[in-house]
């Protein structure tokens, strides 16, 4: 077997080769892109609108926030009907055969009533016994009752009011819903709720899970994501806050997300809008697969001879060629 | 010299130079000699502009690196609440733009340059790889801002994570978990894949023109 550098000293025979310092490219390239970069990121700075807090929620949409809560407790929310990886309460998303999102199972429970809205009232309850009182019912309800009452205040809040960042909701049979939902309210409000959804155990914490999930069942933060152009139907995935570039490299991504089947009720092959990130996911694995692989694709690696873009990058070998100079 | 001459000639067996490190020195000397590691000359047509978003884009991972470095040490909160930590946040976001940018120009390059043919179907591959892990990183790194775009992207992306089983062992809603892939494992995964893609370029050389008589393949 000859050695790579015997073949590449064959490679390069008969090839005219000139004096080349790789070293002082990179040099240069190294203070060019530096400039570049230290200038653009001087004059245009950068992204950094500042993240949402639950106590900005709560008090800037205290109904929203309070319909969220009551919907947690009547299992009603994304989070709470998610599935895999939270619960189970969820078939997931599949395709035929293929649903992955099953295969791992429950590894990072959230039981959304309880994480989000009980666990945190009875934390704020030791020093309010109404409120004691108000989570003793409700855990010593049934069901049946508990879904009276969450469907019955659920349906206060959609003509409820509000004054000083409280809500009032007309009379009516909420049983203790009427004292816990205003305090979790208050407790939100005071930025309490952000450090109880925190809670682990343990003094350190890195994981935003519970908060974030409980954040996403609302539409507050959908709403100001829409303000910019974040939602997903917006291409929001390659989107940034303000008039930045986001991750455009996610373009085609992206755009699968704004075309049929993935937009479709019905779709194409079982995949539809219901099970659209299952597919597009697929779907990006194997044209990425495809695009590694273009050296053997017939077609895709023949493109490159059919299109004379060669013939522009390398002018001055063709011109060289045509003049009868050998290379 | 005679007298060493005589010297090597007079060791036993059992002294010749021999054993793994020196088949692995063999190798290396036999695969990627210095010439072709570090060549001072180069076929005439590596003059077309084409072959500087090669090393424009191994330029900005450097500026990448050195301003993601000072991020980590200095650490989240002074990204934040100092002039100084917002300037090394831009820097670190522009250089990545620059770094996609200047990245997929070269891939588009090398695409209309066939630049995988003559047995360099392997380096494109690792190049293909270098584009995902990089992708992934720069996604870790949006997610781990600690601004509201982290919010809503984490949000929205758990998904897609989710749908594939991916989201049970990555938690796109877990900082702790998001910020150290993005600053450790991704960045050596990045790394090792651009020195294996540049060693595999150095060891073959550019490739030549395309020969109109000559096909695309590898």
């Amino acid at each position: 077997m000859k050695s790579m550098g015997a073949t590449q000293d064959e490679y390069y025979r008969g090839v005219r080769m000139v004096p080349y310092d790789l070293v002082k490219e990179l040099a240069l390239a190294l203070a060019g892109v530096g400039i570049l970069a230290i200038a653009v990121a001087a004059v245009l700075s950068s992204p950094d609108v500042a993240p949402i807090t639950v106590a900005a929620w709560a008090q800037s949409d205290p109904v929203d926030f309070e319909t969220t809560a009551t919907n947690e407790l009547a299992g009603t929310t994304t989070s709470a009907g998610y599935g895999n990886p939270y619960n189970t309460n969820g078939p997931g998303q599949s395709w035929g055969p293929i649903a992955p999102q099953k295969w791992f199972g429950t590894r990072i429970p959230i039981d959304s009533g309880n994480t989000f809205v009980i666990q945190p009232l009875q934390r704020a309850a030791f020093s309010n016994p109404d409120l004691g009182t108000a989570l003793d019912t409700w855990q010593k309800a049934s069901s049946d009752q508990q879904g009276k009452w969450t469907a019955a205040y659920s349906k206060a809040l959609t003509t409820a009011t509000v004054k000083d960042g409280k809500v009032t909701v007309a009379d009516g049979d909420y049983g203790p819903l009427a004292m816990m939902m205003p305090s979790l309210l208050g407790v939100a409000q005071t930025g309490g709720l952000d450090g109880l959804l925190m809670v682990s155990g343990r003094f350190y914490q890195t994981d935003y899970t519970p908060a974030l999930l409980f954040m996403g069942d609302g539409t507050y933060l959908a709403g100001q994501a829409q303000q910019w152009n974040l939602l997903g139907n917006q291409w929001g995935m390659m989107n940034e806050t303000g008039r930045y570039p986001g991750q455009t490299w996610l373009w085609l991504y992206t755009m699968w997300y704004q075309v049929p089947p993935f937009t479709s009720s019905t779709g194409f092959l079982g995949i539809n809008s219901s099970n659209a990130d299952l597919g597009i996911i697929l779907l990006m694995t194997l044209l990425t697969i495809a695009l590694a692989l273009v050296p053997l694709i017939p077609g895709l690696r023949d493109i490159p001879r059919w299109v004379p873009i060669h013939r522009l990058i390398w002018r001055d070998y063709y011109a060289s060629r045509k003049g009868g100079a050998r290379t | 010299m005679e007298v060493r001459a005589k010297m090597e000639v007079a060791k036993p067996a059992s002294e010749q130079p021999a054993g793994w490190t020196f088949r692995v020195r063999q190798a290396i000397d036999r695969s990627l000699p210095m010439d072709h590691l570090l060549p001072v000359r180069q076929p005439y047509y590596v003059g077309s502009w084409i072959y500087v978003f090669g090393v424009v884009t191994i330029a900005a991972l450097v500026w990448v690196v050195v301003s993601g470095v000072v991020l980590a040490f200095m650490g989240p909160q002074w990204w934040h609440d100092s002039s100084l930590g917002r300037f090394f946040n831009s820097l670190h976001f522009w250089s990545v733009q620059l770094f996609f940018i200047f990245m997929v120009l070269h891939l588009w390059g090398q695409y209309f340059m066939a630049g995988w043919r003559h047995g360099r179907a392997a380096t494109w591959a690792i190049g293909v790889v270098i584009f995902g892990v990089s992708i992934l990183t720069a996604f870790t790194g949006y997610l781990s801002q600690q601004n509201f775009d982290s919010q809503f992207i984490a949000v929205n992306a758990k998904d897609a994570m989710n749908a594939v089983g991916a989201g049970a062992f990555f938690n796109v809603l877990n900082f702790g978990q998001m910020y150290g892939l993005h600053i450790m494992l991704l960045p050596i995964g990045v790394t090792i894949f651009v020195v294996l893609h540049i060693v595999m370029v150095r060891a073959r050389g550019v490739v030549k023109p395309i020969d109109p008589e000559g096909g695309a393949r590898p």
